[in-house]
């Protein structure tokens, strides 16, 4: 087992934790996000060690700050009562084990039969970088960049719209 | 480190109606930003005019060679451009009538106008290109205005359903695309479809490319509305505000057949695959589309409903155009798209009237007496509804016999009698609201609509326009479509390689 | 092998980093055991109450809140995304050619005029004032005067 392996399981483990506890804590709504937050942030640290690195820092950045903040902005306008979450039926649990037995089932047999050699290839320096990046998202995909532009500029007005506009 | 990127060819022309559009939004918002007034008739002229410009930039470019431009991102052909026309045309009656409609459910808001024009911008966007990365900013832009749009009308509980059923369903089919894109990317390490079907029709399918482009199907699928992917449509069209629902139904469906064909187009070499499996997908939403309205009470619900089915008849002229390439050619559905646009539009227009005041009924009880306060409109509905079932001398007619025609030159006969089929069964529903309008009287309550305006009455008109003009004038309008040189059809392997940063003018 | 060598060489530069996560779980990790064991815990019902010193709370804190404070986080969340761009844009742009700078400029400069018409359209509608509601013109409310609403004659008889 090489160190990179050793790494990756322990932070790929621990972010299977992380979302393992967004599940298991469905009757109080703060805690799953919190457990939200280390799933992202490892998720950021996963980025970083496969060399994605402008990935890790918008995954960090944008995900574990801001988004997390919108989760939790969403707990509170729903002012989510601990006694309000429905019960789960128990009868459901055969079901669910069935689904992710299957679902676990597939998922193996992918991991078994995946020829890894055509993706082994080693990427070029400083893929992933910011600056790699930054080279291309500005120049070839520039008209990507400014339609995302008008994108935001939707998701502003749309919001107002919907949030605030009054008749 | 050094960057080796290239500084595209930039070619604003190309880009023109596109840009266009999107500052048209834009001065839209600053107006209603800066100076507030009193009505929205400044915005709705500025608007109105923006299209008129856009509409006439297109036009000028309809003679032009194909080319691309801004490396590859877009895509300046017949097909797209003829596509966009239909987009603004459809954008711009749309703001004809929406004025006096939101105005009387009190829900005036100006900002109506640039989240349109920007979804508009955005259909245009996804038939103007064959980069994969723009197809999905493209949707994005489209979907997203609209979701917004669709919860415009916020006291209302069912405009609030449509517009949260349609972002989750939504938003699910995006990410859906997203990752058939991502797994076509791993297999090609192309964004781009001439390059993407270069790569897949050298190589035998893989399980990676194959389930990629399924999942970009579904994605597509579910803007358009085809079968397995269809059940959003009645509740997000019969909660949305009437002119969105329009709106939705001619923009986003154009926007999403240009992609759907473009993208059928590139991975060709998967034809043993996908073309049965297109073909059942027809035949069902054909089918579905069309049972299913039978059942309906709602005006717009049923009119939902038959969208799904032309969004399948569509479908037969696409796959009778991909069967036989050389011989059959896309132009009887995009003759389709035209009419469909123009007839979807003028109905939805005239059942606008029903709201009143705050209230607004769209049930077949509620269009009661139509033809009694509202003859013009009434009429044209009936116009409207007649092109829709396909009766003769309306543009609804020529396109289906086309479709029709274009499916038995293809070796496609079970499609083409299906079609029949399903027009025959349409009739009943279409008919049901013609009666609703027109034979039963109005109960002793009282009235439903708000008087037509003037500007209703225009956009009437222009659809009426469309409908019949499009469907006397059908021969010459076929003649000039030429939307033979889409590209090359299913398993004919693309001539010449991608070309990124030279303008490639021999298509 | 395992030891310092393992992360030297997964997270390479990226070391002091981690090293600088680790030292502030463990300070953080110690404040609040420390205080946890060492503190006196004296437990009266005036000390329990939620506000030791301040006034008495009047009902239950989880109810539901307006939406202005969603509106606030979600255009956060937006401003978020957009800073995120122009970061990977400075990195590049001091050492690249000038034609990339000039380029890419127009490009960012287009992206930041539509990002500041945007945020100009918030603050003028008044989205973020926090005490009156941000209203269209009041006139666009009324009827118009050709389409009087015929409605409210019915529904008085």
């Amino acid at each position: 087992m090489t160190a990179n392996q050793v790494a990756f399981l322990l932070v790929g483990g621990l972010a299977a934790l992380g979302a393992t506890g967004v599940v298991a804590c469905g009757e109080k709504p703060v805690r799953s996000a919190l457990c939200l937050v280390l799933n992202f942030f490892l998720l950021g640290v996963l980025y970083f060690m496969l060399g994605a690195e402008l990935l890790g820092i918008i995954q960090v950045m944008v995900y574990a700050g801001a988004i997390m903040v919108l989760f939790l902005f969403v707990v509170m306008v729903l002012a989510l009562q601990s006694q309000e979450a429905p019960r789960h039926k128990e009868r459901r649990w055969p079901l669910a084990i069935v689904g992710a037995i299957a679902l676990a089932a597939t998922v193996a047999s992918v991991i078994v039969t995946f020829d890894p050699s055509p993706f082994s290839q080693p990427v070029g320096d400083g893929y992933g970088k910011p600056q790699a990046i930054g080279a291309y998202l500005f120049t070839e995909y520039a008209l990507p960049f400014e339609v995302a532009s008008v994108l935001l500029l939707v998701g502003i007005v749309g919001s107002v719209l919907l949030a605030r506009r009054n008749a | 480190m050094n960057v080796n990127a290239l500084i595209p060819t930039v070619d604003w022309r190309a880009l023109a109606p596109f840009t266009i559009v999107v500052c048209t939004g834009i001065v839209a918002l600053i107006i209603e930003m800066l100076r507030p007034r009193r009505n929205n008739n400044l915005v709705v002229g500025v608007s109105l005019f923006g299209l008129l410009v856009a509409g006439w930039s297109l036009f000028g470019m309809l003679g032009g060679p194909s080319d691309e431009s801004f490396a590859g991102m877009i895509l300046n052909d017949r097909f797209g451009q003829i596509l966009q026309l239909v987009m603004v045309g459809s954008c711009a009656v749309c703001f004809l009538f929406s004025e006096p409609y939101l105005r009387e459910k009190r829900i005036p808001f100006a900002e109506f106008y640039p989240l349109a024009l920007w979804s508009t911008a955005g259909g245009m966007l996804m038939v103007s290109s064959k980069h994969l990365l723009m197809v999905f900013l493209g949707l994005e832009l489209l979907s997203i205005s609209l979701y917004c749009l669709a919860g415009m009308s916020r006291y209302e509980s069912k405009s609030e359903e449509s517009a949260l059923k349609y972002f989750l369903l939504g938003s699910f089919a995006s990410a859906f695309l997203l990752m058939g894109i991502a797994f076509i990317y791993g297999e090609t390490a192309s964004l781009h479809l001439g390059r993407i079907s270069e790569v897949l029709g050298a190589a035998s399918a893989s399980p990676l490319s194959t389930i990629g482009a399924a999942m970009v199907l579904v994605g597509l699928g579910f803007k358009l509305a085809l079968v397995p992917f269809h059940q959003w449509t009645p509740d997000v069209y019969q909660g949305a505000p009437t002119n969105v629902t329009a709106f939705m139904a001619a923009v986003s469906k154009v926007a999403a057949l240009g992609a759907l064909v473009r993208f059928l187009w590139a991975i060709g070499t998967l034809d043993t695959v996908w073309f049965p499996l297109m073909w059942w997908v027809a035949v069902a939403t054909m089918t579905v589309g069309n049972l299913a309205a039978l059942v309906q009470n709602d005006v717009k619900r049923t009119l939902g409903y038959s969208s799904i089915a032309h969004a399948g008849y569509l479908l037969v002229g696409v796959l009778a155009a991909f069967s036989a390439p050389g011989r059959v050619s896309l132009d009887a559905t995009a003759f389709y798209l035209i009419s469909y646009a123009a007839m979807t539009i003028g109905a939805f227009a005239v059942i606008s009237l029903t709201a009143s005041g705050q209230h607004e009924g769209t049930r077949f009880y509620d269009v009661r007496g139509l033809w009694k306060r509202a003859p013009w409109a009434a009429g044209c509905l009936v116009v409207f509804l007649c092109s829709l079932i396909g009766i003769p001398i309306t543009s609804g007619f020529f396109g289906k016999l086309l479709i029709f025609q274009a499916a038995f030159d293809a070796g496609l006969p079970a499609l083409a009698v299906l079609l029949a089929v399903n027009s025959a069964i349409s009739t009943y529903y279409y008919l049901g609201i013609i009666q609703a309008a027109f034979v039963t009287e109005e109960g002793a309550v009282a009235p439903r609509f708000g008087k037509p305006s003037a500007s209703l009455n225009l956009a009437c008109a222009v659809c009426l326009a469309g409908v019949l003009g499009a469907g006397l004038f059908a021969g010459p309008l076929i003649r000039g479509m030429g939307t033979a040189e889409v590209g090359p059809p299913v398993g004919v392997p693309v001539q010449d390689p991608l070309t990124i940063h030279t303008k490639n003018t021999s298509d | 092998m395992l030891g310092r060598g393992i992360f030297q060489a997964v997270f390479g530069e990226f070391l002091p980093i981690l090293l600088l996560m680790l030292v502030a779980a463990v300070v953080a990790g110690a404040m609040v055991t420390l205080s946890w064991v060492l503190g006196p815990k004296k437990d009266t019902p005036y000390k329990s109450s939620t506000y030791e010193c301040g006034v008495t709370p009047v009902g239950n804190a989880i109810e539901r809140f307006p939406i202005k404070f969603y509106l606030v986080a979600i255009l956060f969340v937006l401003f978020d995304i957009e800073v995120v761009f122009l970061w990977s844009w400075i990195t590049v742009f001091k050492g690249a050619t000038i034609q990339y700078q000039v380029f890419s400029g127009v490009a960012v400069g287009i992206y930041l005029v539509l990002w500041i018409i945007g945020d100009a359209y918030v603050i003028k509608v008044g989205a973020l004032e926090w005490d009156e509601e941000p209203q269209v013109a009041p006139e666009k409310l009324l009827p118009t005067p050709v389409e009087a609403p015929t409605i409210a004659a019915g529904s008085h008889s």
